[in-house]
């Protein structure tokens, strides 16, 4: 029988500490919907979205109400778009990312991923002309999210992709400057991008999925904070156990719902995503557990350790909790969507140099990062290829995704609105890096021995 | 099929009253019923059987939660699972 302390906790944790069921995000196949005509192929991706998903809204809000836990993000992610469009021989694929849009706004997804290239080892023309696309596809849409692989463990990093990236980054700020540049908050670039991420804006449903599948992503760092409140001066054996506790029950919870929502959609069940992300409420912080645990602002000596710690026991207590464990699971640290990020970056005590190395021991990357609007392109790409090579060595997807502000300088603040929050100007290295990135080629394939 | 609802909110006459007719009119049956109050707050846990329930699962959570606002309490209803899911292995 259930005991009234195990309502009064799990229903606290919703309460109070912002337990939520981040996202149910429904992967979708787009191979079938290859086709010569540009027109013809619009219409089957939105034919296929839309029936796929029509009641994928509806059903998460069933399953909130019956279990009484908000279920934040409903949303689709599809095949990489410049795997279907090739066949149409078209020089840009801004009218699939129309399509997109529309079949989104229809079945009332909030974002759709997959407009996006895998080009770790090289370019076909279909990821040439995707690539082009990015800035005008996220300036004329709304709900689309784009991604670009350019790198991998296995095949090394593609430096022609990365240097054009951190132009098209550019391009994608200059396009949306009235806005925020909201376009580049819509756009992640990856090394070993995982095929089955629930989480925008780099979700896309891999090659090797099948032709639709629920994957879930779990949330809660409030509610890990809110346990670390009852350990406050414990050893780390007896913190690594609470975190481990508490993500245990996240993440039995998120498999509850997942599959709940595959045999209500009669879609199966892929993975649970043991991510920890953060929204810009008070409470909901990834930032503020690095301080419950010790550390008097995000950034200060030790955030990496803590993150480290943070990070492994989220993972070894939702591994056992799930049936199947994907995506990118690790704590995400973007910037704009943390206020106690947000706060360390604005008094100085976390730098872009912090993050990177925090980067290191956690999903993604530079996440949500804002850079003054004048920096160059290939200080972007240099940005780019640094946190490519720490994924592409130690085997970890690491993941970019930054705001050049145009118009704004480090003291400015800038404003996206909702989840996506508001990030300070954080600071670039002034060194110049333009004759490293014109080089241009591939970085071959690192060497998997002698690990030091 | 097992529901639990939690009824939290400033104590006064007729909460359990209410709810227990509202319940009787749906054909739900109360299997085990706790209650304190503590510093004037009423706080009660039931678990209730649904299976023989008049209406849909997620309209009884949305007329729990009105009834709820109408006597100035806050009333919900959850599927048992999310709890046995949480708390058991």
């Amino acid at each position: 029988m259930i005991s009234r302390y195990e309502v009064q906790e799990t229903n606290k944790m919703i309460q109070e500490s912002n337990l939520d069921i981040r996202t149910i995000t429904m992967g979708i196949s787009l191979l079938d919907c290859a086709c010569d005509d540009m027109d013809k192929l619009c219409n089957k991706v939105y034919d296929k979205i839309t029936r796929k998903a029509e009641k994928l809204v509806e059903t998460g809000e069933i399953i909130s109400k019956k279990y009484g836990i908000p279920i934040v993000n409903k949303r689709i992610s599809v095949t990489p778009i410049a795997l279907i469009g090739g066949a149409t021989g078209a020089h840009s694929y801004v009218p699939i990312a129309k399509a997109l849009d529309r079949a989104a706004q229809t079945v009332g997804v909030n974002f759709i991923g997959g407009f996006s290239a895998l080009v770790h080892k090289g370019c076909t023309n279909a990821d040439n002309v995707l690539i082009e696309s990015i800035p005008e596809a996220l300036d004329v849409t709304q709900n689309v999210c784009s991604s670009v692989n350019v790198g991998s463990t296995r095949t090394g990093i593609n430096m022609d992709a990365v240097k054009r990236i951190g132009e098209i980054i550019k391009l994608t700020a200059e396009r949306t400057a009235d806005r925020a540049s909201i376009g580049c908050a819509k756009f992640v670039v990856f090394c070993n991008a995982p095929e089955d991420n629930p989480f925008m804006a780099g979700a896309f449903h891999g090659v090797g999925e099948r032709e639709a599948v629920i994957n879930v992503g779990v949330s809660g760092p409030g509610v890990v904070k809110k346990a670390l409140e009852e350990v406050r001066g414990a050893d780390f054996e007896t913190l690594c156990e609470q975190v481990k506790r508490t993500a245990f029950k996240i993440t039995r919870a998120g498999q509850m719902v997942a599959r709940e929502a595959s045999s209500m959609l009669d879609v199966p069940f892929g993975i649970i995503d043991l991510s920890l992300a953060p929204t810009p409420a008070v409470g909901d912080s990834i930032a503020e557990i690095f301080e419950e645990m010790g550390l008097e602002s995000a950034g200060a000596p030790g955030t990496t350790a803590a993150l480290a710690i943070l990070n492994d026991s989220v993972k070894k207590g939702g591994v056992m909790a799930s049936s199947c464990v994907g995506g990118l699971s690790g704590a995400f640290i973007p910037v704009s969507e943390d206020h106690a990020m947000i706060r360390a970056a604005e008094i100085g005590a976390l730098t872009l140099e912090k993050l990177e190395a925090m980067t290191c021991v956690c999903s993604v990357g530079l996440d949500m990062v804002a850079i003054p609007g004048d920096t160059s392109a290939a200080t972007i790409s240099g940005i780019i290829a640094d946190e490519m090579a720490i994924g592409m060595i130690n085997a970890k997807t690491t993941a970019v995704r930054i705001i050049p502000a145009i118009g704004k300088k480090v003291g400015d603040s800038v404003e996206f609105g909702g989840l996506l929050g508001y990030a300070p100007i954080m600071p670039v290295n002034p060194y110049q890096c333009v004759d490293f990135i014109t080089r241009g080629g591939r970085i071959p394939a690192p060497i998997h021995s002698f690990k030091n | 099929m097992k529901g639990i609802i939690t009824v939290v909110g400033k104590d006064k006459v007729g909460i359990i009253a209410k709810v227990c007719s509202f319940l009787s009119e749906k054909n739900i049956n109360i299997l085990d019923i706790s209650q304190t109050i503590v510093q004037g707050y009423f706080n009660m846990m039931m678990i209730v059987d649904i299976d023989a329930a008049k209406g849909d699962f997620v309209e009884i959570v949305d007329q729990l939660s009105k009834l709820g606002q109408e006597i100035g309490v806050d009333i919900r209803l959850q599927h048992q699972n999310i709890f046995d899911n949480m708390h058991r292995i």
